[in-house]
């Protein structure tokens, strides 16, 4: 592998995880804007402000990662995308400013009405985002964002390809929010929400699934070097995505939330790397080569060095995040029970 | 006419572009510096909380509730600056996607560095915003060290990328081409130590004199007490001492200018010509070439720029007209550098007054003047913040990179930026209200009494006014159990 593919590979752990964890986040909107009023969601929509309020801010690094890899690791590939994909980009760029903040205020809203507002615009919001950034990822996959900048505006984001990205990214992380969800309800001992979110997980996991098989199909006319990896080299990462989301959709079935959420984010996690393994070794595809985009060599080899300090340092902070927050979270709920 | 009026008729996307810059960084820069700051003094507020040298647990209780508070709205304002941060990262690219193709992997690698910084911040206020009342005090407390920590290096990153723009080096352009990139020479360029310096004092002054601010405000409306004493107090004497090195940061900085950026002093001096012994001009506005109204002090010019009474100082004219900020922009940078200057020493001023009236037993906290003047202090020290901000950015003009790029070439190629530039507008200024809105209440329902973590408002125990009782009048006297829970 060349030394821009490393930090290819490198920028697309940024764009996995952001899938999985930005994921988990956005998707969590879907069930927040269908949870019903705001008496029938109560429960949902507090067990989703318990399950990601704490880790949230961190997820949008991810992005910010990816997008500094991209301009400094691939500076030309950078300004070309987001010349053709002004429009979508700027959309996600609005979607996460609304999202994030709407999501803080409505936590401190000092009443219903205004909770309700906040609600609403984080929920739309979580939607929007990951909708028009998996065009985003159609419109490179089928080839139209030329090196130069010059692709359309409107039509280079809005063919087959773009569509089915789009529809993917919010069917992908409303099944891995559902999922987590479930997990966490679990955790949390609420039998009823539990059995909500369950059911929730289960019908968007099928509809997920089988929107991914027959995503294939017009990927074939429109995108038809993605499909041919897609059935080629990278046959075995989509495989093994089919086994985590059959995994879990089991582990669903036999009630037990903590391996479906292993399979799920194995499933998801792996539909994105498959995505990365095909449309291997262009960063724009049939346009730019990650070779031919790719910037200075002593910058390339700055961000090898970049991703070892950041492994050293935000790996064990990560963890220690999470352990607490899992264990925090029975803490809490012993707290509520005493007054 | 002028260069920009020239610029703007040649691309009509230039002037949107930089004002949503302003508008986002503008907002942004305010936002980071509480991202900077407030860790460093929560830390020191949290410290005195777990001390168990005070004479008795009243005290203890009473640092440790405004730590809590402060955490909680850091944790808001954190909130708010990671996705005004995010959309920057898009506006690197969608605003100026010709400077990123040519420049990407000269400035990246700070940036990479930042985003690790960021990402450690975050996890680590994730962590010390959850450790309440679930870790032991002092690891609690301790979390706040990589926060701190991150601050610093995430001001350094992002000031490095600032000053490579300023001072552009680590890279050679050979038949148009930027070649031969040298990431660590372009990131420890010559500018960035006394940039990144000054940039965070000012971190300080601002979140100092903005949270001394609101206490001093409350204890204007009769709110005295131990509780709004201490609040004013440390972030007033982080202010305090920030606001006395800051001018020997920026002089210091200043003095670069005069060989590195001759175009920005001349512009920040007002000068129209070169000349030694150049007069301090005072206020003014240049007029086709001719400073009008303005008041001169003979020699002052050359001692306060570069410390040397017959030292030279750089001129306009001696720049060509597209090589240097127009008549406009040059005096819009000289009357940000004069009135940052102004603001920053009527701090000085009032931090002084206050501490030295305290060593001699007076106590400025009763006084009402004084009061009203620490309101003010707060926007002041923002002011002060974006006049400096506002004198690098304008000084560089025409310049994306001092003498390398211009912002014509480097700005995207077409209409769609009004249309953003007045949605993004109107979406911070909601924001702006919003996060206010959201802050006010956080306090109102602290000054009832009510510490407990709020439910979510769709909660079925929802939140109400009635449904939670004030346990107490003030805070200060609640009872532990109700105000802080370690």
């Amino acid at each position: 592998m060349t030394l821009a593919g490393a930090v290819a590979a490198i920028m697309f752990v940024g764009v996995i995880a952001y899938a999985v964890f930005a994921g988990a986040d956005f998707g969590s909107g879907v069930w927040d804007l269908t949870a019903g009023d705001a008496k029938r969601g109560a429960h949902l929509r507090t067990l989703i402000d318990h399950s990601i309020g704490p880790v949230w801010e961190a997820n949008h690094v991810w992005l910010i990662f990816v997008l500094v890899f991209l301009w400094t690791g691939f500076p030309a590939a950078f300004a070309a995308i987001c010349e053709t994909l002004f429009v979508p980009l700027t959309l996600a760029g609005f979607g996460i400013v609304l999202r994030g903040t709407s999501f803080a205020f409505r936590k401190f809203a000092p009443s219903i009405a205004q909770a309700r507002l906040f609600g609403a615009m984080f929920a739309v919001s979580s939607v929007l985002t990951p909708f028009v950034l998996g065009t985003v990822a159609g419109a490179i996959v089928s080839g139209r964002v030329p090196l130069d900048g010059s692709g359309d505006r409107w039509t280079s984001w809005t063919g087959p390809s773009s569509l089915v990205g789009g529809s993917l990214a919010v069917l992908t992380t409303a099944f891995l929010a559902a999922v987590f969800l479930t997990a966490e309800a679990a955790r949390e001992g609420s039998v009823a929400l539990v059995a909500t979110c369950r059911r929730r997980a289960m019908a968007s996991g099928i509809v997920a699934g089988f929107a991914a098989l027959f995503a294939v199909l017009p990927l074939r006319s429109d995108a038809p070097h993605l499909f041919d990896r897609l059935t080629g080299r990278a046959l075995p990462v989509i495989v093994l995505s089919a086994v985590g989301g059959v995994t879990a959709l089991a582990a669903l079935w036999r009630e037990r939330p903590a391996l479906a959420r292993v399979g799920a984010v194995v499933a998801v996690a792996s539909v994105v790397a498959g995505w990365g393994v095909a449309q291997y070794p262009w960063v724009l595809v049939d346009t730019a080569t990650l070779n031919a985009a790719a910037g200075n060599r002593a910058t390339l080899w700055g961000l090898i060095v970049v991703f070892v300090v950041a492994a050293i340092t935000v790996v064990p902070a990560l963890l220690y995040l999470y352990v607490l927050t899992q264990r925090g979270s029975s803490l809490r709920s012993n707290d509520e029970k005493q007054p | 006419m002028s260069t920009l009026v020239r610029l703007v008729n040649a691309n009509p996307t230039l002037l949107p572009a930089r004002w949503q810059m302003t508008v986002s960084l503008g907002s942004h820069i305010v936002l980071s510096c509480f991202g900077v700051a407030f860790p460093v003094m929560i830390w020191v507020v949290h410290g005195r909380g777990i001390n168990n040298n005070n004479s008795n647990n009243n005290d203890n209780d009473v640092w440790l509730g405004l730590a809590k508070r402060w955490s909680k709205v850091a944790a808001v304002l954190f909130a708010i600056g990671a996705v005004s941060g995010t959309i920057l990262s898009f506006e690197m690219g969608l605003l100026w996607p010709r400077f990123m193709r040519r420049f990407g992997d000269v400035i990246g690698l700070p940036f990479a560095l930042e985003g690790i910084a960021f990402f450690i911040e975050a996890i680590f206020l994730g962590i010390y915003l959850y450790g309440w009342g679930r870790l032991p005090p002092r690891r609690h407390r301790a979390m706040l060290v990589p926060i701190g920590v991150s601050g610093l290096v995430g001001t350094f990153c992002i000031l490095s990328v600032n000053a490579w723009m300023n001072n552009p080096t680590g890279f050679r352009v050979v038949d148009g081409n930027v070649t031969d990139v040298q990431p660590i020479a372009a990131m420890l360029n010559r500018g960035v130590w006394l940039q990144f310096l000054h940039m965070w004092i000012a971190t300080f002054m601002v979140v100092g004199f903005v949270v001394a601010s609101v206490y001093a405000e409350g204890i204007r409306r009769g709110r005295d007490g131990v509780h709004h004493r201490a609040g004013f107090l440390v972030p007033f004497a982080f202010a305090s001492v920030a606001a006395c090195i800051q001018p020997i940061t920026g002089h210091l900085a200043g003095l670069r200018l005069a060989t590195a950026q001759p175009s920005k002093l001349a512009a920040m001096e007002l000068a129209t010509r070169p000349e030694t012994r150049a007069p301090l001009v005072i206020g003014g506005v240049l007029v086709n070439g001719r400073v009008r109204y303005a008041i001169r002090i003979p020699v002052l010019g050359s001692l306060v720029a570069r410390s040397n009474p017959n030292a030279r100082l750089p001129g306009l004219s001696q720049f060509s007209d597209d090589a240097r900020p127009n008549d406009q922009l040059a005096t819009t940078v000289h009357w940000s550098f004069q009135l940052m200057i102004t603001c920053g020493f009527a701090l000085l001023g009032l931090g002084a007054a206050f501490w030295w009236a305290r060593r001699r037993g007076r106590d400025l906290l009763s006084s009402a003047w004084f009061l009203r003047l620490a309101v003010i202090a707060g926007p002041l020290a923002i002011a002060a913040l974006e006049l400096g901000w506002i004198t690098t950015e304008v000084g560089r003009q025409p310049w994306i990179a001092y003498r390398v790029m211009r912002i014509s070439d480097a700005v995207v190629q077409h209409n769609s930026v009004w249309v953003t530039f007045i949605v993004l507008s109107t979406v911070y200024a909601a924001m702006g209200v919003g996060a206010l809105v959201v802050l006010r209440s956080m306090a109102r329902r602290w000054r009832e009494g009510d510490e407990i973590d709020l439910p979510t408002p769709y909660s079925p125990t929802s939140y109400s006014p009635t449904s939670n009782p004030p346990t107490s009048n003030s805070p200060t006297s609640s009872s532990p159990t109700s105000s802080v829970r370690i």
